[in-house]
């Protein structure tokens, strides 16, 4: 295509803020942060508008990097990886925006770290993240995959609620226990290559490579446990609620929207890519944890009392979609997952953005202290509204769409997988207006004043995420244009057929069994 | 019979002798020089004599003629003694570079306002009189005790023959015992550690006669290629071997302290100077493993499939006991201890995973190549952590309970971070050199098959996160109790500043771009038998 490596350039940008930053001070630091994080996103709508929608690894970028080892820097986007980043480019200047006073204030009397702190370590998370989502060699992926925690846990430890630092270790615990069993699998992907001839952690080298069936199997196994605890899935989500309900507002947005994609792009990427015959292999088991964590996410969702944790546990219901619509191979439920991931990004952002405005002006959490907020701001309940109606699926918004593509995938893959899918909605519906209830209406509280509403700067940070939610909603071709042909692609190597319609399939081995009468 | 004078190979073992030289040279400077100008002179010498012998090294690298249809590099020299072989060099070059390391840490002497961390009179008993008097003095014998150390570091990787081995084991082990009990501070502490040091260090060499014997009796021979010659033969009583060979690895896996044997572990690395443990740490780490590497590879590499399971046995409960034992750990050495102890589980399962050349694919990792890759990133990040060590302190000395630390990353920030960065390392966070390392044992290990043991290595990575980041949540996110006494850093000289950010950079370079080192260690190629 090009000499010029803007993917590259796209995941050093932030990096190069990242460190910067810290030589910054106050409100130049942040000025700085917003600045290379919007830098970052013309950079990642540049990269879309060269990107050509007919599918495959774009705009490549291969340098041999450890010959030892087989590893690569190899990078490309794809129509997945595309999403992928246009999404994190967009979420980082908005989080970055809704956080500007977030490090000012002590909360629950603990002293926050320092607001410089906060924007270098957003910008190394997102330049880290960038490169996962960019990353065409197993091992590359692995690196920043992993360094992507660090991070994070500067992130958790030190911004956000009391009782912060215990929530960054077993965040990070879960996190690195996850990586290192998929450390098994990268190491035996090596063996296995090695043995194969040349080693080579190459998506493409590994994606062809006939790797035996069992082994294969194993392999899967240990990808699939550190993705479904990226996700996060049942049973391996208890860090979720744990980490959203200490960090910042911001911090949760960045881990519930961004890092755990990485668990079901990884799904899509590594674990349909190289292991398609275990992905099969392992598909009833995967669905069965996808339904029990959309049903089991969206009861104890609305269990909560704390509603930063209860927005963290609607996120495992939604996963358990995600990874059902990957799991059931067909190419309503792939795209309706890819389409999944984007939306839920834009929802849960801006749920998490708004709800945090509401947690700083109260100073509590606890949904059973909040309540009559509707009247005197009305613009906050408003937002809240919507972010909330996005979630639980509401037609006209966009994560209608990708809900409705998994839900008919499901119920094409098997009658009863469907049904209990759809109570998923319901529930959905129980939890957002639920919480909106009785956070927002009811007699209007002594403390709640009507200066209280949300100011320009905090509307400014959540208009971008309610446009697209609104947009998208509307008008989804954008995405599914950029999702269709990846997961095309994806099926045919996955060895699933069903162009056309998945709906002659039943009807083809019908024929075939009436042949046999 | 007549005698006939042995030929050396002078080109190639002179690092060895200028090591040696220089360390007699450090006795007659004692000797000769008025006190006040042995501490420069002394430092100099050895700077000097490492340097020197370091440049040496990479030109005795560079011009190795290439044997064996190219798989290894070098000549056996010293009439069967000593082999200067690929390995051998690279293994001498680490040695070097931690040695470097460890003397511009026993130079510092801005820490305990104008004198070393070494004590004024050894001999001098704690409270008396004659240790007040000597408390201005220093102690520069360290500087031939260390050099001699050195010296025998480089000799043990080397040895062609198991008398050798023993010898260069003495040597690099007495001043040790030494060295160990020389701290100004806590000098009870610091001599007992020698003490224990001492006695068990003996102990084990004994064992170490004595499985010489037993396999001299076997193979008719101390030569290692000899005794491959006997095993492949399989002439003798094998049962003599087995044994011989059982009692030798108890002398090795004591020097690198794997489990069983690692109970000396945390007492001498806690009650020795820090500057003394952090040469140490590295230095004995790295030989001891060229060492066990030399003699299972090359004299009992024909008898693999007997020593890999008693291997195998050794690596996990090295990795598990060491990790597990570091969580409860309230002592900032005594941690880095236990570290050091799952870190030799992990370097036991990059030598388990020895495969014969014709198992491996075109460019596939070799163990040998894995394990002194690991030993390069383990030696930046342990000097360096210790180094940080000496620096943190209160009004009694270094400060290493944990208490001390609590918030040290908000009041120094620099070397908090850069302390954090050492412990990632050894943890094996991707980034660091430790993750590259880890990854190259085992997947070595994963090859040759045995993955029970990667598992096991992978669990007990887990428990070892836990105890290193619980460390980093401790001095960025904790504060302290409101009257308790906190530890912070005193500000040193260039000596130790320097180390530090030549552990930082190592540990950086090598996380970042670890290639060159590892194709170097793949081109040392294979020992010559």
């Amino acid at each position: 295509m090009n000499d010029f490596p803007v993917l590259s350039v796209l995941v050093a940008l932030p990096l190069v803020g990242a460190l910067v930053v810290p030589f910054l001070k106050g409100a130049v630091a942040k000025q700085a942060g917003i600045g290379f994080s919007v830098a970052t996103l013309v950079l990642a709508v540049v990269v879309a508008a060269q990107y050509e929608l007919d599918g495959g690894m774009q705009l490549t970028e291969t340098y041999n990097w450890i010959p030892a080892f087989g590893v690569h820097f190899a990078l490309g986007v794809d129509g997945l990886g595309l999403l992928m980043v246009l999404l994190t480019a967009l979420l980082v200047p908005v989080v970055l925006l809704a956080s500007w006073r977030e490090t000012e204030t002590a909360v629950d009397g603990n002293e926050q770290g320092s607001p410089t702190a906060f924007v270098a370590w957003t910008l190394a998370l997102e330049s880290l993240s960038l490169a996962v989502f960019l990353a065409t060699d197993v091992f590359l992926f692995y690196l920043v995959f992993e360094a992507t925690l660090i991070p994070a846990y500067f992130l958790i430890g030190g911004f956000g609620r009391a009782g912060r630092s215990a929530a960054a270790i077993k965040f990070l615990m879960f996190q690195l226990a996850g990586g290192l069993i998929l450390l098994i699998g990268v190491i035996g992907l090596y063996v296995v290559s090695a043995q194969a001839g040349t080693p080579s952690y190459l998506l493409s080298d590994l994606m062809a490579l006939d790797i035996d069936t069992e082994a294969g199997r194993w392999l899967f196994a240990t990808f699939f446990i550190a993705f479904a605890i990226k996700a996060p899935l049942f049973p391996v989500h208890t860090w979720l609620a744990d980490t959203t309900g200490k960090a910042t507002p911001g911090t949760s947005v960045l881990l519930v929207c961004v890092l755990d994609k990485i668990g079901t792009f990884g799904m899509l990427r590594f674990c349909l890519g190289i292991f398609p015959e275990a992905s099969q292999w392992a598909t009833p088991l995967v669905i069965v944890l996808a339904l029990v964590s959309i049903v089991y996410g969206a009861f104890v969702a609305i269990g909560q009392d704390d509603v930063m944790r209860l927005i963290g546990l609607t996120s495992l219901s939604h996963f358990g979609f995600i990874v059902l619509g990957i799991f059931v191979f067909s190419t309503q439920g792939g795209t309706g997952s890819i389409l999944y991931m984007v939306n839920h990004g834009l929802g849960t952002a801006a749920l998490f953005l708004v709800a945090g405005y509401l947690v700083s002006r109260r100073g509590t959490a606890s949904i059973r202290e909040l309540g009559g907020q509707e009247k005197v701001t009305p613009v906050l309940a408003g937002l809240l509204l919507v972010a909330g109606l996005a979630t639980l699926g509401l037609p006209g918004l966009s994560p209608f769409i990708s809900e409705f593509l998994v839900i008919i995938a499901a119920f094409q893959y098997a009658w009863y997988v469907g049904a209990v899918a759809v109570t998923g909605i319901v529930l959905a519906a129980i939890y957002v207006l639920w919480m909106y209830q009785r956070t927002m209406t009811g007699p209007t509280a002594d403390v709640v004043t009507r200066d209280q509403d949300l100011g320009v700067r905090e509307i400014a940070a959540v208009a971008p995420l309610v446009a697209a939610l609104v947009f998208f909603g509307f008008y989804p071709i954008p995405l599914m244009d950029a999702a269709n042909p990846y997961v095309g692609d994806l099926l045919s190597h996955v060895g699933v057929t069903d162009d056309p319609p998945e709906v002659t399939a039943p009807a083809a081995a019908e024929t075939a069994e009436e042949g046999e009468y | 019979m007549e005698f006939t004078e042995p030929a050396l190979e002078y080109a190639e073992i002179w690092p060895l002798i200028v090591v040696f030289g220089v360390a007699c040279l450090g006795i007659l400077a004692e000797a000769f020089l008025p006190r006040g100008r042995r501490h420069v002179v002394q430092v100099a010498l050895a700077a000097v004599g490492l340097l020197v012998a370091l440049v040496g090294t990479v030109l005795v690298g560079t011009n190795l003629d290439t044997v064996a249809d190219g798989e290894a590099r070098g000549l056996i020299g010293g009439a069967g003694s000593v082999v200067v072989d690929g390995p051998t060099v690279f293994i001498w070059a680490l040695v070097l570079v931690a040695s470097l390391m460890g003397v511009a840490l026993f130079a510092e002497r801005r820490l305990e306002a104008g004198v070393s961390a070494f004590s004024g009179q050894a001999a001098a008993l704690p409270g008396s009189d004659a240790e007040r008097k000597a408390q201005g003095l220093d102690h520069t014998e360290v500087y031939p005790l260390l050099m001699f150390a050195v010296g025998g570091m480089l000799l043990f990787p080397a040895s062609g023959d198991l008398l050798t081995m023993f010898v260069a084991l003495e040597v690099l082990s007495l001043p040790l015992y030494l060295l160990s009990g020389l701290a100004r501070r806590r000098r009870l502490l610091s001599q007992e550690a020698a003490l224990k040091y001492f006695l068990l260090g003996a102990f084990s060499s004994g064992f170490f006669l004595y499985g010489m014997a037993l396999v001299y009796g076997y193979a008719g021979s101390m030569d290692l290629g000899a005794i491959d010659a006997a095993v492949r033969n399989d002439s003798a009583n094998s049962v003599m071997l087995r044994i011989g060979l059982g009692l030798l690895l108890v002398g090795l896996l004591f020097k690198v302290g794997a489990v069983p044997f690692q109970a000396w572990t945390p007492d001498v690395y806690q009650g020795a100077p820090t500057a003394v443990t952090a040469f140490m740490s590295a230095g004995t780490k790295i030989a001891a493993f060229g060492a066990l590497l030399r003699l299972l590879y090359v004299g009992f590499g024909a008898d693999r499939w007997s020593w890999q399971p008693v291997m195998w046995v050794i690596a996990i409960l090295t990795m598990l006991i060491g990790a597990v034992l570091a969580v409860v750990q309230t002592d900032v050495k005594r941690m880095l201890a236990y570290s050091a102890v799952a870190h030799t589980g992990f370097l036991l399962t990059g030598v388990l995973g020895v495969q014969a050349s014709g198992e491996l694919a075109e460019g596939q990792v070799t163990s040998l190549q894995a394990v002194m890759f690991y030993l390069a990133t383990y030696s930046f990040a342990t000097i360096g952590a210790f180094a940080i060590v000496s620096l943190v302190r209160d009004s009694s000395g270094e400060a290493t309970a944990f208490d001390r630390w609590a918030g040290l990353g908000k009041r120094s920030p620099l070397v908090a971070g850069a302390f954090a960065f050492f412990l990632l390392s050894m943890a094996g966070i991707p980034l660091t050199a430790g993750f590259v390392g880890k990854w190259a044992v085992f997947t070595v290990a994963m090859s040759a098959g045995a993955w029970p043991v990667v598992v096991v290595a992978i669990a007990s990575s887990i428990f070892a996160v836990y105890f290193y980041v619980r460390h980093i949540r401790l001095m960025f996110f904790d504060v302290p109790e409101a009257d308790a006494e906190v530890a912070s850093v005193t500000a040193p000289s260039l000596l130790t500043s320097g180390t530090i950010a030549v552990g930082v950079l190592g540990t950086l370079v090598l996380g970042l771009v670890p290639g060159p080192l590892l194709q170097l260690a793949a081109d040392a190629g294979q020992f010559i038998r």
